[in-house]
């Protein structure tokens, strides 16, 4: 697998870390333990298409969200994604 | 048929040509008691129990492939019960037990070696980790030595023992760990199952389920026809979270892949199974010479079976740093399984909120040890509508309540052991 970063181009798969499905939106402070059970705990794993948050340590240190099938490890879109990281596990 | 000494030199003495299929391949019946998805060792392991401990033999297990073609052909054959944590320590040392006594059970060589599983430590912080592990094992009955280095360097002179940063100081040995002949193990349990009435069904893909008024499950539909079920239960770890989603749920899981490798045929030089403390790489040698080892998932949400190459760089660096002249050795063969990695590392084995559905899941790497013991509490779950004592703590609300066991003490997230 290799990501082409929209800032450094095309590079090796170990220069990036995953943080995960991008779907998941940390629920707010009183949104009540049910809706944190969710975010935290359940996943819908999804086996197709999926939009994810990626991270370019190695590289620009920019977050970015892949479009990915997890059945073939195909990626079909790179978009930047400032903060997608931070948005997605802090409030 | 009965394999034994005279079975077999009846067989040698005719040519081999006198060899029986060892189980049925059956087709469908319109209605079971209970149904089993999954034909891997869980799978098949549950549907024995089932027959032979609980006395429900109107059985079926399906499988969408062949037996065994699941994660139960792409392990790394590993046995052992080293751990640490309540739930974890009985289960496992239940499932080792299990190991000891599987082929007299099954009449069948399922070849369980038990050449002892090694845990080397690298720092005095980690060597008294060990030691605490090592103590907890034992206060449980279960067998554990602590060994230093001065009794490694007789056993395993070829370790890295004077690495500059992570030297080996020592490790926690289980003697009574080792290795088991994975596609022997799926096979006996077919054999032996088959015996008593179970049918196996190959080539039968669940697509979905069977309900009735008040939501209860009450058979599967298969790509070969509607089957009945008075219960089902699921065992298809790598894949748990697609079948369960035809039931409406959704599970505390993430599929990722896991690779292993295996090298070109050498002489005896690995005694049993080693695990390296400083990074992630455990290793063991086949019968037929090759070093089989592995290390970390790849850290991706993947069903494709077959993994990348940073992984594969950061296994065989720590190879090196633990063997160093392993890297004369040609690597053979590499591939992918897919795990089912759970919130804490954890499997799960416990109703669903469905009526009629069980389930049997989340594995992550260790699955393959688990085998027998998973078979017998599924079983047992299945048979009495209550959680063996052993399997207890393996809920699925457990995350819901805080009740998690994890192993590493380490937080939410897929990735653990």
């Amino acid at each position: 697998m290799r990501i082409v970063c929209p800032f450094c181009g095309e590079r090796e798969l170990g220069e990036f870390s995953y943080l995960g499905d991008a779907k998941p939106v940390r629920p707010a402070a009183d949104a009540g333990e049910e809706a944190v059970y969710e975010y935290v705990y359940l996943r819908d794993n999804v086996a197709g298409v999926m939009s994810e948050n990626w991270y370019h340590g190695g590289g620009c240190r920019s977050w970015l969200k892949v479009t990915r099938n997890t059945l073939t490890h195909e990626i079909s879109a790179v978009e930047a994604a400032a903060g997608a990281g931070a948005r997605q596990v802090a409030k | 048929m009965k394999y034994s000494i005279f079975s077999l030199a009846r067989a040698a003495l005719s040519g081999h040509k006198n060899w029986q299929r060892t189980w049925r391949d059956a087709s469908p019946k319109d209605h079971y008691d209970v149904v089993i998805i999954g034909g891997g060792g869980h799978g098949l392991a549950t549907a024995w129990f089932l027959a032979s401990e609980f006395g429900i033999r109107n059985v079926a297990v399906l499988e969408k492939g062949w037996i065994g073609s699941g994660n139960a052909g792409r392990n790394t054959t590993i046995i052992r019960s080293n751990y640490g944590l309540p739930g974890n320590t009985g289960f496992y040392e239940l499932s080792m037990k299990l190991w000891e006594r599987m082929e007299q059970d099954l009449n069948y060589n399922s070849m369980v070696s038990q050449r002892g599983v090694l845990n080397l430590y690298h720092s005095d912080a980690q060597r008294d980790a060990y030691a605490r592990r090592g103590n907890t094992m034992r206060i449980n009955g279960i067998d554990a030595e602590l060994l230093d280095q001065a009794a490694l360097k007789k056993l395993l002179p070829f370790l890295n023992f004077d690495h500059a940063r992570f030297p080996v100081q020592g490790g926690l040995l289980q003697r009574r760990g080792g290795t088991a002949r994975h596609d022997a193990v799926v096979w006996g349990y077919a054999h032996a199952a088959s015996e008593l009435g179970v049918d196996i069904i190959q080539n039968c893909e669940v697509t979905g389920f069977v309900r009735d008024g008040n939501g209860k499950v009450t058979g599967v539909e298969t790509s070969r026809g509607k089957i009945g079920a008075g219960k089902v239960g699921m065992a298809v770890a790598g894949s748990s979270s697609r079948v369960a989603a035809m039931a409406g749920l959704r599970l505390p899981i993430e599929s990722h892949v896991l690779q292993a490798f295996v090298s070109e045929a050498i002489k005896p030089l690995i005694p049993g199974v080693m695990t390296f403390g400083a990074g992630h790489f455990y290793v063991s040698q086949s019968d037929k010479g090759g070093l089989v080892f592995g290390g970390d998932i790849d850290g991706y949400n993947s069903y494709a079976q077959r993994g990348n190459l940073p992984v594969m760089e950061d296994v065989c660096e720590g190879g090196m740093a633990l063997i160093p002249m392993i890297g004369r050795v040609r690597l053979l063969r590499q591939w992918g399984g897919i795990m089912d990695m759970s919130m804490d590392g954890s499997p799960i084995i416990d109703k669903t909120p469905v009526d009629g559905l069980y389930l049997n899941a989340g594995w992550c790497y260790g699955g393959f040890k688990a085998t027998p013991g998973s078979g017998f509490v599924f079983a047992h779950l299945l048979a009495r509508d209550e959680s063996h004592k052993e399997a207890a703590l393996f809920r699925l609300d457990r995350f819901q309540r805080g009740a998690m066991i994890d192993e590493k003490g380490q937080g939410a997230q897929p990735n653990l052991h």
